[in-house]
């Protein structure tokens, strides 16, 4: 199976999360815990669900990603603007921080 | 400009109080976000890429100076000092957050604004033309009838809940600058033979996956029947109207299924059971809000001003500005004055909370209080004394507000694409700015001419591409931003929709591509008073395609 992480967006401010290694919704992409099979996709569906139950996430979902040296990187133009803000603002979201 | 009466006054503080208590639900977890999601598109509020947007409606793109005020400070104090116009005459905040929704919801009440029906499968927000109570070529003041259809849509119990959502835009003169042909239903306000006001009506326009020109279901209705013919529409397409499939569910799809001829039959059968009911409009009624558009108090001046010459004639800027950008009023004296947010190089719609300021400012000072937001994402002053064009130009111009491009190849319709847009494919504003950036000198740009170039990143075509001179559509390839182009589309009244050129251009590709399409135009034409559109009218596709695929 392709590498993969969970993401949504948090309910009070609809930033975007990903699910961590240390098992809380956190901001940055770097951080977020990855999964190659069956078992971790559903334990991060899991932790998905738990979380939007508990008024945390909205609009979870998995999504796949690469790694190498330099950590965790998003496949498409979509999730890195997600990841980072909007490539016609670099004041503006994560990138700005 | 219309007043709220107390009826519109108590329905939108209810609606903010419902609002806020929905809110404090989803947050508490009384509400899950499948049960919370209707409720708050209800009010204009969106989960993008990054953050939620709220979309503010501006009724027919009318406003007022305390408006603007009030949406500079909202920019400033709950988004990031920003605000964004759009292609439906309402302006979107892209950095809310849900608890200071319901505020933002008060603090819009207070200047008599709201976010209702801005989205959802509803009557939106009545466009309609811009130059609207000043254009010289109007024959009645569309607004009024604008106004009319905003007080019967509102909360109307039976077309909450359409099949999918709805679009109506009005045009009063003989120049259709609110793309009455791709709405759901289009009104042109005519005189017929006998000299009588009345509305050709079209139905069944519209953009998205399905482009269509709308048909003209009814050549002349009288005005007093307005809203019933309007109901009678609704009505049919609510009950035939698709609810299987999203996206065959709007009437476009309707009207091409079932035949204009047929549908027609349906309406008018319809219309004659309800025309003399109580949704027949009291002439005394039409008049009392035709007062609240009443012009304003022009001072009587003569049509040429000897400080605005001079002016012209000593700055090259304010000529250029002059030239692009202030169209003809009907009052002698004054003219309309377009404020284009179409800098070089920014995104366009977009305007900072300081600038704001600086339009509510001149509009108070110099254009009665009346500001006007436009389909094609700029803000209008409708009427300046030409005695005062320059004080505004320099002001503007102080403000990065007086870029002179109106109409030109720079002033284009971008959608907010894959940049904060959760549905979009491709990025539209960059695309935007780099094509402003190619194309900034300004003799060039008013040597190309009249070229109206329209961008989405995505089919759902916010960004209008289908009706551009030139369109570009953002499409995904494999996790790939590619445009496709389409040539002689048009939103006016010879609406057409632009047809594909060939095979799509890389992000690295796309702006290349555009100056081969408007260098092949400047070869092609038969000198400088045949436009793009005429032009590529003459020759179609063929010298344009062999260029871009050569």
């Amino acid at each position: 199976m392709a590498l993969q992480i969970i993401t949504a967006n948090r309910l009070l401010d609809g930033e975007v999360v990903y699910f961590g290694e240390n098992a809380e919704w956190i901001e940055n992409v770097s951080g977020a815990m990855t999964v190659e099979d069956a078992d971790g996709e559903a334990s991060l569906l899991a932790a998905a669900k738990t979380a939007e139950a508990s008024q945390k996430i909205v609009g979870a979902y998995l999504m796949k990603v690469k790694r190498d040296a330099s950590g965790i990187h998003t496949l498409s133009v979509k999730e890195e603007i997600r990841a980072k803000g909007p490539t016609v603002r670099y004041d503006l979201g994560k990138q700005a921080r | 400009m219309y007043r709220y009466d107390e009826f519109d006054s108590d329905f939108v503080q209810q609606r903010v109080e419902q609002f806020r208590d929905q809110v404090e639900r989803r947050i508490a977890g009384d509400l899950t976000e499948d049960e919370f999601k209707p409720l708050r598109l209800m009010n204009g509020l969106y989960l993008q890429l990054h953050a939620y947007m709220l979309r503010v409606a501006i009724p027919y793109g009318t406003f007022n100076s305390a408006q603007m005020r009030k949406m500079a400070h909202i920019a400033r104090k709950y988004d990031k000092g920003y605000a964004h116009f759009t292609t439906r005459q309402n302006v979107q905040y892209n950095w809310p957050v849900l608890k200071d929704i319901p505020t933002i919801l008060e603090e819009l009440a207070d200047v008599e604004m709201h976010a209702i029906q801005t989205s959802g499968n509803c009557i939106r927000n009545t466009t309609s033309d811009q130059y609207a109570g000043a254009a010289a070529d109007e024959i009645e003041d569309p607004r009024v009838y604008c106004e009319i259809i905003r007080q019967w849509s509102s909360l109307h119990p039976e077309f909450t809940f359409l099949p999918r959502k709805f679009k109506v835009a009005v045009t009063g003169a003989t120049t259709d600058r609110a793309a009455i042909r791709v709405h759901d239903i289009g009104l042109a306000i005519k005189k017929n033979a006998e000299g009588k006001v009345g509305f050709e009506v079209h139905v069944g326009g519209g953009q998205g996956r399905t482009p269509m020109i709308a048909k003209a279901v009814r050549d002349f209705l009288p005005k007093e029947h307005l809203l019933s013919y309007l109901e009678a529409i609704l009505r049919v397409y609510n009950q035939l109207g698709r609810r299987d499939n999203k996206y065959k569910a709007r009437i476009k799809i309707l009207v091409h299924e079932t035949g204009i001829e047929e549908l027609r039959g349906l309406i008018e059968a319809e219309w004659e059971r309800i025309k003399d009911s109580a949704l027949k409009l009291p002439l005394e009624e039409v008049e009392r809000i035709n007062d609240y558009f009443a012009a304003p108090a022009w001072e009587k001046l003569d049509a040429t001003s000897r400080l605005f010459e001079v002016k012209r004639f000593e700055d090259r800027g304010f000529a250029n500005w002059v030239k692009a950008n202030v169209v003809a009023h009907r009052q002698a004296g004054y003219a309309i004055a377009n404020i284009s947010l179409k800098p070089e190089g920014e995104a366009p719609g977009d305007i900072t909370d300081s600038q704001m300021e600086v339009v509510a400012d001149l509009a108070e000072k110099y254009s009665f209080d009346e500001i006007r937001a436009t389909h094609e994402q700029n803000l209008v002053l409708p009427h300046v004394k030409l005695d005062d064009l320059f004080e505004v130009y320099s002001t503007l111009s102080a403000a990065g507000l007086a870029t002179a491009n109106l109409g030109l190849i720079s002033d284009m319709i971008a959608c907010p694409g894959l940049d904060y847009c959760a549905l979009a494919n491709a990025r539209s504003i960059p695309v935007a700015q780099a094509i402003s950036k190619r194309f900034s000198d300004i003799e060039r740009q008013f040597d190309i001419g009249e070229l109206k170039l329209k961008i989405s990143g995505c089919i759902n075509a916010c960004g209008h591409h289908h009706v551009g001179h030139i369109g570009i559509l953002g499409v995904d390839r494999k996790g790939e931003e590619y445009y496709q182009i389409t040539l002689g589309g048009n939103a006016n009244e010879n609406a057409a929709i632009g047809k594909i050129v060939g095979p799509s251009f890389s992000y690295d590709n796309i702006v290349d591509a555009v100056e081969t399409v408007v260098n092949t135009y400047l070869e092609i034409r038969n000198g400088k008073e045949e436009s793009f559109l005429d032009a590529y009218n003459r020759v179609g596709l063929a010298p344009f395609k062999e260029r871009l695929y050569a």
